[in-house]
């Protein structure tokens, strides 16, 4: 296979064999796989479109900047969009399309069925409308969808039925996507016996038996208690058990978004950096590491929740504080090949070096910046994860701090900066609007950093998360560090500047899509140079799915069996709370005491 | 299997900090003494608290031993009962047990500004102790997501100074 050379580090790769002028990008040798990692990624970025612009008004809404768009009551409307576009729309859209690619791509093969491939993505696709189409309802008064029930959709809070039917839909896509990328990889396993699976097909695979194992949580939550409940099925569920199954579910979800992150760390950035991957058996080590300790830690986001015993939520802290492994390596990982590239690149000296990388370049400065700030947030989370000073933190302003440079940063910072180098492959268009994506990467790093500063401070003061007005008549909140109003104010600025920042990567990638093809080379090209130490150093036994899947599903086994054992023993729907319908507020704000 | 002695020496100071991590929260469990929220609370009817066993009317109740109070709150969309109306008055130099139950959807028992942070989840009785030394007053604030008038859900909690405490008119 042909490769077209990489002017900057001059690697030595495979020689193309075509005149320099010649592209031989992704779109040209897999048509078919191209046309769906397009198609999510047009849905993926619509999405961080809306939802940044409904980030801007909650931003200036409940720091009382400005409050002319929305009433507060609708807020929750806003922040339900924010989250479930973001989160869950946005991130695995996104994952959808850079495994589509990475799998076709290791495997040297595309997807077996182009029908099929269209088919999850549809599923995805409608299913993603519906939840959309019930939230943004609540904005319309004759419209009866509603589903103000946040990204969470904590039980006895009840939304209309296509909220929980879409999100039923979308995760029988996510399934069938999986389902595709593995028959692929099986195929491609029946005409190469014996040899080590290919590192990114490895790491789709991983995410994917991940993915299968904590998604079973959420699948039972909504098809036999959420949406039987709102559909008039059943009278009443045990709010307890439902948020035991979300929250199964919920901190595996945090690594699907992380791990297309993780993939993009370990595969482009080393080579953006201008060197190669440090060691692909650690690379695999790490995730291994997250099939298994992913899936049992859920209840550290019920340490403050009555009805659980101390002990399961010790041990779930345990595993939790395990989980930091795989993302310290991968923190080593990162700086070594970015140290690697640079040193390659001429960098010299004990911090010189980082001098050397290419800063302008937008798909490493994103990358890089990207990690950088996950640094951050991984000691914001040391907090979370720990379960007596969680107290302190539990659902106050410190988490939305938290996960706005994890999920808002180490993902959404590094799917953006992937997209500037992968988006060219896949429609075979020379990335427009070059400058703007250039200042893009520090547009976001600014405001992020404002942002969630700020956020954290806040949080140690009281102030809580998820609230339209955190002001409140009764008290005042006493800051440790700063004043509450500067915080408010960071807050707002930095609320701005990201979705500035969106918007930045919004029109390059817009300007791309409508550009004429073929104008040019493609500054980019597909090919990963090989890691310093490959996959014939990694022991056979991690390339074991099976092996490991079964060590994942013993430890959810211990992890779980027990406390999911003593709220099912009472019967599945005791104790028993009645369903309360989002749309009937008002009556129940006149019945206020005093 | 290959490793790097840098990375030999990164991974094993990574394993000796998470076991550090755990080591700090066994010491507060342990002999610290800072108890979590647990199963202990039991369960409690999901729409009506106080008909069951363990829950009491709302209020403020005197303990078992002298300098020790029971308080019992109801949340409710979008009020603590006590603590919005009126609000939660104990002494000084006291030791407070709280026990928390929802009425209706999910519900935060945030005393601002410190580690008092419980979740009222309909059906379950949260139990949280607290000690108070000096006079203040703090905030009470719902902290998870209730409806559309969750920002109005607050409430004050007064530490008064003993000689102010009468516990025949505050304590049920």
């Amino acid at each position: 296979m042909a490769h077209a050379h990489d002017e900057r580090t001059g690697e030595p790769t495979e020689r193309s064999e075509l005149p320099t002028d010649e592209r031989l990008a992704f779109v040209d040798e897999y048509p078919s796989a191209a046309r769906i990692t397009r198609l999510c990624f047009g849905v993926s970025f619509g999405a961080l479109l809306v939802g940044a612009l409904l980030g801007i008004v909650q931003a200036l809404h409940r720091t009382n900047v400005f409050r002319g768009v929305i009433e507060s009551s609708d807020y929750y409307s806003v922040l339900t969009g924010h989250g479930v576009l973001l989160a869950l729309f946005f991130t695995i859209f996104f994952l959808s399309g850079a495994f589509t690619w990475g799998t076709t791509r290791s495997l040297g093969r595309d997807l077996p069925n182009p029908r099929f491939s269209m088919a999850w993505f549809g599923l995805q696709l409608g299913g993603a409308v519906a939840v959309a189409t019930a939230i943004f309802g609540g904005f319309v008064g004759e419209i009866p969808f509603e589903a103000d029930v946040l990204y969470t959709f904590y039980a006895p809070l009840q939304a209309h039925p296509l909220f929980y039917a879409g999100l039923a839909a979308w995760l029988v896509g996510t399934w069938l996507a999986g389902a595709d990328w593995i028959r692929s990889y099986l195929r491609w396993r029946s005409d190469n016996p014996g040899e080590r699976v290919p590192l990114q097909t490895f790491m789709v695979l991983t995410t994917m038996l991940m993915w299968y194992v904590s998604t079973v949580g959420v699948a039972v939550e909504v098809l036999v208690f959420l949406l039987p409940l709102s559909l008039g099925l059943i009278d009443a569920v045990d709010p307890l058990l439902t948020r035991t199954l979300f929250w199964y579910f919920g901190h595996p979800v945090v690594y699907f978004w992380l791990m297309p992150a993780y993939f993009a760390w370990y595969t482009i950035l080393p080579k953006l950096a201008g060197g190669r991957l440090f060691s692909d058996p650690l690379a695999r080590v790490v995730f291994v590491l997250f099939l298994i300790l992913s899936t049992p830690v859920g209840f550290h986001h019920q340490y403050a929740d009555p009805g659980i015993a101390e002990g399961f939520k010790f041990v779930a802290m345990t595993n939790t504080m395990f989980l930091l492994l795989p993302s310290f390596l991968t923190a080593f990982t990162v700086v070594a090949s970015m140290e690697y590239g640079a040193r390659r690149r001429g960098g010299n000296g004990y911090f010189g070096w980082m001098k050397a990388l290419p800063w302008a370049n937008p798909a490493f400065a994103g990358m890089a910046l990207a990690g950088l700030m996950f640094a951050a947030g991984g000691f914001s989370g040391i907090v979370n994860a720990g379960m007596n000073i969680n107290s302190l933190v539990h659902n106050t302003l410190w988490v939305p701090g938290h996960f706005h440079l994890t999920v808002g940063t180490a993902s959404a910072l590094t799917m953006m900066a992937v997209s500037y180098w992968l988006y060219p492959q896949v429609t075979g268009k020379r990335l427009q609007l070059y400058g703007l994506a250039q200042v893009q990467p520090y547009v976001w790093f600014i405001g992020m950093a404002l942002m969630s500063n700020a956020m954290h401070r806040a949080g140690l003061a009281g102030v809580p998360r998820r609230t339209a007005e955190p002001q409140y008549d009764q008290f005042t909140f006493e800051a440790a560090l700063g004043s509450i109003p500067e915080m408010r104010l960071q807050i707002a600025v930095g609320g701005t500047l990201l979705t500035l920042g969106a918007v930045l990567f919004a029109a390059v990638m817009l300007a791309t899509w409508f550009a004429d093809r073929g104008r040019g080379r493609l500054r980019v090209d597909s090919h990963l140079p090989e890691p310093v130490s490959g996959p014939e150093d990694a022991p056979r036994v991690l390339d074991n799915f099976k092996l490991w899947t079964a060590v994942a599903v013993v430890l959810v086994a211990i992890a779980y069996g027990f406390p999911v054992f003593s709220m099912v023993a009472d019967g599945p729907f005791d104790p028993a709370a009645p369903p309360v319908p989002v749309g009937v507020v008002d009556a129940a704000i006149g019945l206020l005491p005093g | 299997m290959h490793v790097h002695r840098f990375e030999r020496v990164w991974l094993v100071a990574a394993l000796g900090m998470i076991v550090l991590f755990v080591g700090t929260v066994t010491y507060g469990a342990v002999v610290a003494g800072y108890g979590m929220v647990d199963a202990e609370g039991g369960q409690v009817d999901t729409t009506d608290p106080a008909a069951s066993e363990d829950f009491r009317e709302p209020g403020v109740y005197e303990g078992s031993e002298p300098g020790h109070y029971d308080v019992y709150v109801e949340t409710r969309r979008f009020a603590f009962v006590p603590g919005t109306a009126d609000p939660i008055r104990v002494p000084a130099n006291s030791t407070v047990t709280f026990h928390v139950a929802s009425v209706d959807v999910l519900h935060g028992f945030e005393v601002a500004g410190t580690n008092i942070n419980t979740m009222a989840i309909p059906g379950q009785k949260a139990v949280v102790t607290a000690e108070f030394d000096e006079p203040r007053e703090y905030g009470l604030v719902c902290n998870e997501y209730c409806g559309e008038g969750h920002h109005d859900m607050a409430g004050t909690l007064e530490v008064v100074p003993e000689p102010e405490f009468d516990a025949s008119t505050e304590v049920q």
